[in-house]
Formats: C-alpha cells, sequence, structure tokens
C-alpha cells in the first residue's frame, strides 16, 4: 500500500511556506498589516475549502456559510473571554459547536433542493445571527470585545488540517459517494448509498472546519459584531467556491487568495472599491465560466495527481 | 420453482390523488428466471419497477422478496437487501470516470469508515485497494475496462447502458431490474445486448426482470412475460401464449375488427 503520492510534496510545500513567511515575520519585514493579510487569507481558504466540500463535492448549494462561521466565532469569543481557556480548547469548541449547529439545520433542510436549500440555509444563517444579536451576554448589536489572540501558525496549522481533512475525506469511498449524490442523486441512492446521511456528513464537517475559521477570525479583530456575519459573507464565501470552478478545491484556495488580496489592496481606495472588485468577478466570470480551475485540481497540471473530474482515486 | 419464490408481489397499487397508476398487480419471480414486463406506453411498468425498489411506497399491497417485506423501504436499503435497477433514461455519473462509477455501487459494501479515511489508516488503503480491483475485474466482464479513466459521458450511447448494467450488478443484487436496456440501440447492439443479459445471468445466478418495448429482444430472452395496461394486470405466460393471447393483441394494435387490410 503506497501512501498517496502528493501527500509528502503538499506537507513540503506547507512546511517551506510556514517557515519563510514566520521568518519574514519575526524578522519585521512583514508588517502587522501584511501579516494580518495572510492571516484574513488563511482563514478565508479555511472558509472557501469547507464550503467546497459542501457545494462543490456534495452539489447542496447551501448560501448560509457565515452562520456558522458566526457560530465558531461567538462560541470561541465565549471559550476564551469568559472561561478564560486557552485558545486551542476555544479553536476545537468553536468547531464543535458549529458542526452540531451544522447537524441541526442540515437534517431538516436537507432534504430541499436546489434552490429551495439555498432560500432555507439562508434564512437560517440569518437566524442564527439574530440569536446572537439578542443575547445581551455576548454584546447584542454592540459587539463583544475579544483579545487578539490569532497569529500565523494558528492560522496556518488550521488552514493544512482544514485542507487535509477535506482532502482525504474528498478521496475515499465516502468522498465518492458524495460525490455520486452531485452527479446524480437519485442513481446514488439506488446504488444503495445513504444519500441524506452523506450530505448531513459532508454538511457537518463544512460547519466544523466554519466553525474553526470562525475562531480565528474573531481573535483576529479585537471585536466582534452580529452585522460582520450577515448575509453578505455568506456570499463572500459562495462567491470564493464559484470563481474557483465548482468542485475545484485548489480553485478554491486560489480564488480566495484572489479576492482577498484584491480586496485588502482595494481598501485603499474605498469610493471605487466595490466597483473594481465586481468588475472582476464579471472579467473572471466571462473569460473562465466555469471558474478558475474549472474542475480540474491544480495537480492536474503537474500530473503528479491523475485525479479524474470531481476527486476520485487516489491512495494508490 | 418449487422452492419459495425470490420476489412475490401481491395485490400491490399506487394511487396518485385521484389516478391509480398501478393496481391490483401481482407477480411471483422465482430464483434464476429471466421474465420480461411489457406494455404500451403509461401501462405503468417503470411505475411498478419504482414500486419494487422503494422510490415509490405503495398505498396498498405488499412486496415480499426472500420472504421479507421490502415496501417502505427507502430505495438505498431495498438495494441492500438484493435488488438492483437501471433506468429508462441513462442516469449514469456523467462526470466520474467509469472505473469511479462502479465503485459507487460496491461502496456499501466496503467497509472502512470516514474516520479512518480521514487520518489514511490502514484499513481505508485496504478497502480502497480492495474497492478498485474488484470494479476493475467487473469492468473486465464488460469489457469496458480499456474506458475506465474514460469520462462515463464521454462514452458511447451503448457503451453507457452497459456501464449502467455492470454499475447495477456491482451493487451485488440477487434481483435485476433493467429498465428499456434497449432503448435506442441498433439491430446489433440489441443482439449484443441479450447475449450479455443471457451471460449475466447464469455468471451471477441472477433473477432478471426487464421492461423492454423490443419485441424481438423480449420474445427471443424471456421465459415468462408480464402484460400491463392501464395499470393493470393484462396477461402473464410464456411469449408464445402472449404472442397469441387476444387481449395483447387488442391492447397493442387495437381491437380486432373485420377486415385484414385496414
Amino acid at each position: 500500500m503506497k501512501k498517496s503520492k502528493q501527500f509528502w510534496p503538499f506537507i513540503i510545500v506547507a512546511v517551506l511556506v510556514y517557515t519563510v513567511v514566520q521568518i519574514l515575520i519575526s524578522n519585521g519585514m512583514l508588517n502587522q498589516f501584511y501579516s494580518n493579510t495572510l492571516i484574513l487569507i488563511a482563514i478565508n481558504i479555511i472558509l472557501a475549502v469547507s464550503l467546497h466540500l459542501v457545494i462543490g463535492i456534495t452539489g447542496q448549494f447551501s448560501i448560509g456559510h457565515a452562520g456558522f462561521l458566526a457560530v465558531g466565532a461567538y462560541l470561541s469569543a465565549i471559550v476564551t473571554m469568559k472561561l478564560h481557556l486557552p485558545f486551542v480548547v476555544a479553536i476545537i469548541v468553536g468547531g464543535i459547536v458549529a458542526a452540531l449547529a451544522g447537524l441541526i439545520v442540515g437534517i431538516p433542510s436537507l432534504r430541499l433542493k436546489g434552490d429551495y436549500l439555498a432560500i432555507a440555509t439562508l434564512g437560517f444563517a440569518e437566524i442564527i445571527r439574530i440569536v446572537f444579536l439578542n443575547i445581551d451576554a455576548v454584546g447584542g448589536a454592540a459587539g463583544m470585545q475579544v483579545s487578539h489572540l490569532t497569529t500565523w501558525t494558528y492560522a496556518f496549522v488550521c488552514l493544512v488540517i482544514t485542507i487535509i481533512v477535506i482532502v482525504n475525506f474528498t478521496n475515499s469511498r465516502h468522498g465518492l459517494a458524495a460525490i455520486s449524490v452531485r452527479e446524480n442523486e437519485i442513481a446514488s441512492d439506488a446504488m444503495g448509498i445513504n444519500t441524506t446521511y452523506y450530505k448531513v456528513i459532508a454538511f457537518a464537517i463544512g460547519s466544523f472546519f466554519a466553525g474553526v475559521a470562525g475562531a480565528l477570525f474573531s481573535h483576529n479583530f479585537y471585536i466582534i459584531q452580529p452585522s460582520q456575519f450577515g448575509f453578505l459573507k455568506s456570499f463572500d464565501i459562495l462567491i470564493f467556491v464559484v470563481l474557483g470552478g465548482l468542485g475545484s478545491l485548489s480553485g478554491a484556495v486560489l480564488s480566495a487568495i484572489l479576492l482577498t488580496v484584491v480586496s485588502t489592496y482595494l481598501q485603499g481606495y474605498p469610493e471605487t472599491r466595490m466597483i473594481i472588485y465586481s468588475l472582476v468577478l464579471i472579467l473572471v466570470m466571462l473569460y473562465r465560466p466555469k471558474g478558475l480551475m474549472g474542475t480540474m485540481e491544480i495537480t492536474d497540471y503537474f500530473k503528479l495527481w491523475r485525479t479524474p473530474k470531481g476527486g476520485g482515486q487516489h491512495g494508490k | 420453482m418449487e422452492n419459495k419464490p425470490l420476489l412475490e408481489v401481491k395485490n400491490t397499487g399506487i394511487q396518485f390523488g385521484g389516478l391509480k397508476a398501478v393496481q391490483n398487480l401481482n407477480m411471483v419471480l422465482n430464483q434464476g428466471e429471466l421474465v420480461g414486463l411489457i406494455g404500451p406506453n403509461g401501462a405503468g411498468k417503470t411505475t411498478s419497477f419504482n414500486l419494487l425498489t422503494g422510490v415509490y411506497v405503495p398505498t396498498e399491497g405488499d412486496i415480499l422478496f426472500n420472504g421479507e417485506r421490502v415496501n417502505g423501504l427507502p430505495p438505498f436499503k431495498v438495494t441492500r437487501k438484493g435488488i438492483s435497477r437501471t433506468f429508462q433514461n441513462i442516469r449514469l455519473f456523467n462526470d466520474l470516470s467509469v472505473l469511479e462509477n462502479v465503485k459507487v455501487a460496491y461502496h456499501s459494501l466496503a467497509k472502512h469508515n470516514i474516520l479512518s479515511s480521514v487520518f489514511r489508516l490502514p484499513a481505508h488503503f485496504k478497502g480502497e485497494q480492495e474497492m478498485e480491483e474488484k470494479s476493475i475485474e467487473f469492468l473486465k466482464i464488460f469489457s469496458l475496462d480499456k474506458y475506465k479513466d474514460e469520462l462515463a459521458k464521454n462514452l458511447p450511447y451503448g457503451q453507457q447502458r452497459r456501464l449502467e448494467i455492470a454499475r447495477a450488478l456491482a451493487a451485488g443484487p440477487k434481483l435485476l431490474l433493467l429498465d428499456e436496456p434497449a432503448a435506442g440501440m441498433n439491430p446489433q447492439e440489441t443482439k449484443d445486448l441479450m447475449d450479455l443479459i443471457a451471460f449475466i445471468r447464469d455468471k451471477f445466478d441472477l433473477t432478471i426482470l426487464l421492461i423492454e418495448h423490443d419485441m424481438n429482444l423480449v420474445m427471443g430472452v424471456c421465459e415468462r412475460i408480464y402484460v400491463l395496461d392501464h395499470g393493470q394486470l393484462l396477461a402473464e405466460g410464456s411469449p408464445e401464449e402472449i404472442r397469441n393471447h387476444p387481449k395483447v393483441i387488442e391492447a397493442y394494435l387495437g381491437e380486432e375488427v373485420h377486415d385484414v387490410n385496414a
């Protein structure tokens, strides 16, 4: 049994990226602004990849991802600020509670399909936001103060774990079952696959990592407010996935990097920011209607990873 | 033929609102039989298949498979009990490779769980390896192995039909339901398909129920035929009996009135 071919190269690249950035940060060559942007990129990649599992792999069109981000953000903030537990515990708690929220939302709503599912998830995300808005213990609309604990190390380790878990899930019989649900739910059912189970599992795993991202997100600013988790945030995440190419994990990663950089850079031009951002989206969709990567993975280009479109045999 | 029937359909029917799509359906399939289900368009053939596979829950009657009630079970559980099917309009996983299409069907036979896959434990590699080897063996039987990395949607039509049958077989059924397997095939492909159906029945010790419009195919391979019309069983018997059955002729050709040169 050979190990997967791309696993060690991936780890080596990850360690290299981490070390270089960490050295640059500790040397002071990357100032606060840049290191914050890098952390933001990592958080956005986690969000994009976790939603990719739900939309790109399992084919369930959910636009309520910000709701699970909010759950992770608030719960982890409570753990560090009110219970004074370490940040690592907060990240795990944020993820687990978000996954539970995902189960609660997913079990009833994943019976729906397409547009109806989208609306239901959007509604649930709004409910979650309104709940936090009305709990005084977490500051209500004014928000909650959170200490700055997220570092490049935390963000990067979470990112690597997210990618490994989601890639491993996708490239197994379970991932194949999830993809078969996306491809043709009726046939998948007829092949003996418990489609509801896989939809719910994918949704829960996606929510878990959204919660992890939420923990990193809340501890990266000094304050969190319910208004940060509105449906526009959900759409931001959705855009990462769609722009990257539905079904392509590396596409989601690339577009999360690209769009985070574009929007950070454009903060200097507040008047034209949204116009340029929108133009970028329109241009990409015009010239790459299937997203940046289509359904290809970046490794397909290197011929290291002969994954048929939509994930597949690996570990051989 | 004397032992317990594999499938027993007792007075089964389904009603959609006021419409009785199928009613009083009675069928008995014995182990190893190859049975045809024919009838004019809209007679309720595919609806019957949907009843057998759990897509629809019958509003009346019972379906016993191996003596066990299967009506009311969700489709995936019915498949795991040993009833697998193909579809009238091909439902392959288009963007997956031919190999992966078959692997999906092996899914419920593999045992490694999600955690072993996420952490890449030995059970994962063993399970995946086994699925892959079995799937390739399967493709060889259907001589589809040369296409194994091809996307399913890029296969020629006839091969897609074969792949769908291969996939249904990979799920390990005792009873295989084929919904118009020869639809859209040319005579040569139909001929090959007939041979294939006879071959897989012997090879896998299967019982097969097939819906078909192509009379040659039905008369050629089936040992027994059920005829449906307007949701009701019209006739049952050997191909010869069915061919000469007055009600069947009536349903297919219209009433036999007076002249020949009409």
